[in-house]
């Protein structure tokens, strides 16, 4: 140890070797998972968690109805999976409609008109909104008429108006617009994702469907003492004659079917959306009391072509960061192993002393190995240091994510401690194999 | 009684298909508690007879007692250990560490004993041999801080902290100016006289070998008779 204080400067250039690399490891380590992260996060976005459950098949007197055939899904069975589902991060139920928008003078049919909850915004990424903010599990609640539009929208319908506050017409229900989504753009199969207006599910089912499909239902619940078709003209006439006060108390109409779409849910990450399925088609079987051996009420769909897409990625990354991290590693051992080599030759006189008194050949290999292994670790402490310092560095200065890798740390560490080993036994045996005579005489 | 004794001792060096006999058949004695000059011109084979007392190398043939055993097939790890324990070395060109106080110098050989001393104890004992060789005033002084008188003295110090039997001293003379070249020698009289140590100086130098009170002669691998005394040194 003393050896090694004695000559401060040589020390630190043979550690400046192992320094670097561990520093290289740890900062390549940091910034790459952050990348790969950042990355993962952007495959992410695109919905590669997404995980899609629609109605199942219903058969009618032998005829299938095709997927969403039946009505068994309900909002119910969204919150059940987001409380009960452990790789599940969100849920969301989704209500299709479709409906003529006009704000002014301006119309536009959308291409998706959905209702659903907050939820939703989380399970597709999308909860920073460009203007404004989401509706409320309130407004779904109490079936409030406030919307949130794709940016699509706002180009066709308000132009160069800003658009929150404003209230749009659909199926002559004045929505209020509340927020604007951020532009997502088209999605893989390029269709529009920002042709979009998002309302509560309550809203869209029953008060813009509703409409449209069972017209003159006037036996709703409290939240809707009057039915807009009460107050305009419904859009279509019906063609069965309206019943009577004492024909519509005889046939009580049921009400408020709470069906759903579509449930869109969100796996914690690409390696658990097989386990959220799993978790999902137990849970539903059981609420929705299908028979062991009975097929199911409902299809969940994945997006496997992405899934797989961000899988390669993420070994991509792994891959590239560890040889990138092994190069590293060998070019500091090989300085290590160099200045070593070097020191044994200006040491020479001085490993000949220590014979000439005593020193037996395992005291010098001992020795070296041990400055070699001293010197390794300490490189490793300062490495690790440097390292952590560059990465804080590119966060402050580029942005870039950065993720603490407490794993790149131990490898390093052991790693350094190998390297010190391995590239240090070579000089330190050939320390041991001087013979004293000539190392004493050596000039 | 002996304290070291070659018997016949003969060294050859093979030096690829060359066979150069270096020592030719030495023998000689050295009784404890005696203050030897060894003495030869340079090629007469004094170096490898030094190296061969001082447990370095071992003869090819022949045989070597060492303080009652015979040593001449021990192996490089026993040769080391003998050294530690019997044999304490100075050297022409001091071969101290630099970078390194004279304390830590002198303790230097302790760490290689067999038993495990205690720091505190080392300095300790390193201390008084400081003590003994008067830089005891000088002990965190680093070799480049101290003068050649100065620097043999640490290393003479460093020699004596196992207790050896022996002292082996290869030119201990020949960096320094003649006034502390006495010193040393006059160092050497009283640690062989008051302690009864045994010494033998390598030298070439008749100067130096009038200090001894035997000077042994090699000459071409062989002992050259005459032993005893100073007139024959004058063709040296």
């Amino acid at each position: 140890m003393r050896a090694l204080r004695r000559n401060v400067m040589r020390a630190a250039l043979t550690t400046l070797g192992i320094v670097i690399g561990v520093a290289a490891v740890i900062a390549m380590m940091e910034i790459g998972n952050g990348s790969a992260l950042a990355i993962q996060h952007t495959i992410a976005t695109m919905g590669a968690y997404n995980l899609m459950i629609f109605p199942g098949n219903a058969l009618l007197a032998g005829i299938s109805t095709g997927t969403g055939g039946s009505m068994m899904l309900t909002p119910g069975d969204a919150e059940a999976i987001l409380t009960d589902c452990q790789s599940v991060t969100a849920a969301a139920p989704v209500v299709w409609a479709r409906a003529q928008a006009v704000y002014n003078n301006l119309n536009w049919q959308p291409g998706n008109l959905l209702g659903t909850t907050p939820s939703f915004l989380d399970v597709r990424d999308w909860s920073d909104m460009a203007q404004g903010n989401a509706f409320t599990d309130r407004d779904v609640r109490n079936c409030s008429k406030v919307c949130v539009i794709g940016k699509t929208i706002v180009r066709m319908l308000f132009q160069d108006e800003p658009p929150v506050g404003k209230e749009i017409r659909l199926m002559n229900v004045n929505f209020k617009v509340v927020g604007v989504l951020k532009a997502k753009g088209a999605n893989m199969m390029g269709s529009d994702q920002d042709d979009i207006i998002l309302a509560p599910w309550t809203t869209i089912k029953y008060r813009v469907s509703a409409v449209s499909s069972t017209a003159t239902t006037s036996t709703t619940t409290s939240t809707a003492s009057i039915l807009p078709s009460q107050v305009y003209p419904a859009a279509q006439a019906s063609p069965y004659p309206v019943p009577s006060a004492s024909q519509q108390s005889d046939t009580p109409q049921p009400v408020r079917f709470a069906n759903v779409n579509q449930i869109v849910v969100s796996a914690r990450s690409a390696g658990e959306v097989q386990s959220a399925i799993e978790e999902i088609t137990a849970l539903l079987r059981e609420r929705h009391h299908v028979q062991p051996g009975m097929p199911e009420d409902f299809t969940i769909r994945d997006m496997t072509e992405m899934v797989r897409t961000m899988s390669s990625t993420t070994e991509l990354m792994t891959t590239l960061l560890l040889i990138v991290a092994a190069i590293s590693l060998v070019v500091g051992g090989v300085g290590i192993m160099n200045i070593m080599l070097v020191s044994v030759t200006e040491r020479t006189r001085e490993i000949g002393l220590r014979m000439a008194v005593g020193a037996q050949s395992a005291d010098i290999l001992h020795q070296f190995l041990m400055e070699a292994i001293v010197l390794c670790l300490i490189g490793g402490a300062v490495g690790i240091g440097l390292g952590r310092a560059t990465s804080v560095l590119v966060r402050l200065i580029k942005h870039w994510p950065t993720v603490v890798s407490l794993g790149a740390i131990v490898v390093a560490v052991a790693v350094s401690a190998l390297v010190g080993v391995l590239f240090g036994f070579y000089p330190a045996w050939k320390a041991s194999r001087l013979d004293p005579i000539d190392a004493l005489r050596y000039e | 009684m002996e304290l070291l004794e070659l018997r016949d001792v003969c060294k050859t060096y093979h030096l690829g298909e060359m066979d150069l006999q270096v020592l030719k058949g030495v023998t000689l004695s050295v009784a404890a508690g005696e203050l030897v000059a060894l003495m030869g011109a340079s090629g007469s084979g004094k170096s490898t007879l030094m190296n061969i007392l001082g447990c370095l190398d071992r003869p090819s043939s022949g045989e070597y007692w060492l303080d009652g055993q015979e040593i001449s097939g021990a192996s490089a790890n026993e040769r080391a250990r003998l050294r530690n324990r019997l044999i304490g070395f100075v050297f022409q060109s001091f071969n101290l560490l630099a970078r390194t106080s004279a304390l830590d110098n002198v303790c230097m050989p302790l760490t290689y004993g067999t038993e495990y001393i205690h720091e505190h104890e080392m300095r300790e004992h390193g201390t008084e041999m400081l003590r003994k060789v008067g830089l005891a005033e000088r002990m965190h002084h680093q070799p480049s801080q101290l003068s050649g008188g100065q620097q043999q003295r640490v290393a003479i110090a460093r020699s004596l902290i196992n207790r050896p039997r022996l002292l082996l001293a290869d030119e201990p003379t020949g960096n320094l100016d003649s006034r502390t070249s006495e010193e040393i020698l006059r160092m050497f009289r009283d640690l062989n006289e008051k302690e009864g140590l045994t010494i033998v100086l390598v030298t070439h130098d008749p100067e130096v070998a009038q200090h001894a009170n035997r000077t042994i002669r090699i000459r071409d691998g062989l002992i050259a008779h005459g032993v005893e005394t100073r007139a024959e040194d004058a063709h040296k």
